[in-house]
């Protein structure tokens, strides 16, 4: 199955600030969408590391069930699962693997090693299965699939 | 003793395509079985060495089991028991 995480610009610059925020405890969140197969994430939520760790990341179990009642309530789901690595490369680890239990998700890594230069990749973790798949970063999703380019700028 | 179970998007593949399942029982792992008695296959990504496994979180109501007897949580009728994998990961 070939996939593309396309994503607001604003969207990708909240989860890298909200990484370099937490730097160097692993910062983590979501981003919900609809749930009606349109793979398009709009809703920025940022979660608390309750392990606090450098290393290692959890939702607070609290929070996760205000999170999935709140997105089930909305008719959304977690088109985007976010993390950083803040000193290594963005690439999912043998834990985030193991861990991911989102088969629908785009699980979004943002390294925060470097100071000055992030990383930013996606990848669809199925059954043990890791796939990085490319990012396309859009200005808005308003003329998404139009294929159209006699709409006048907005 | 009818609780309704709310099933994550991961293991619906065992309840066949359904977001919840009704279901008695006067403990979680009551429920537990009684689910599994008809969908075979669940218990398995739920509960470990007898435990409940350390990254599935199981709610009554709002209250995280772990924190209220494990699978020996009680269970009234009429409530609500939801289960939701832990989202969690490392960088080792
Ligand atoms: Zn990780």
């Amino acid at each position: 199955m070939f996939t593309v995480l396309r994503i607001r610009r604003d969207l990708v610059d909240a989860i890298v600030a909200h990484a370099r925020r937490d730097h160097p405890d692993e910062a983590c969140g979501v981003i919900a969408g609809p749930d009606d197969g349109s793979d398009r994430p709009e809703r920025f939520i940022p979660m608390v590391n309750a392990a606090r760790s450098p290393t290692f990341y959890e939702f607070d179990s609290g929070d996760l069930l205000k999170l999935y009642r709140e997105m089930a309530a909305n008719d959304e789901t977690p088109v985007v699962i976010y993390h950083s690595h803040t000193a290594t490369e963005a690439y999912p680890s043998r834990t985030d693997i193991k861990l991911a239990q989102e088969p629908f998700a785009h699980y979004v890594l943002v390294s925060t090693r470097d100071a000055d230069e992030h990383e930013f990749r996606s990848y669809r973790i199925v059954d043990g299965v890791v796939t990085e798949e490319p990012v396309e970063v859009v200005e808005s999703y308003m003329f998404a699939n139009t294929g159209s380019d006699d709409v006048p700028d907005a | 003793m009818a609780v309704t179970v709310s099933i994550p998007t991961i293991l619906r593949t065992h309840t066949g395509g359904e977001k919840s399942v009704e279901a008695s029982g006067k403990t979680v792992l009551e429920v537990i079985d009684d689910i599994e008695a008809r969908h075979g296959g669940l218990k398995a990504r739920l509960v470990k060495d007898e435990k409940l496994h350390r990254f599935v979180n199981v709610y009554v109501n709002d209250e995280d089991v772990r924190f209220s007897g494990g699978l020996d949580a009680e269970v009234k009728d009429g409530d609500t028991v939801t289960i939701l994998p832990a989202v969690a990961g490392g960088a080792r």
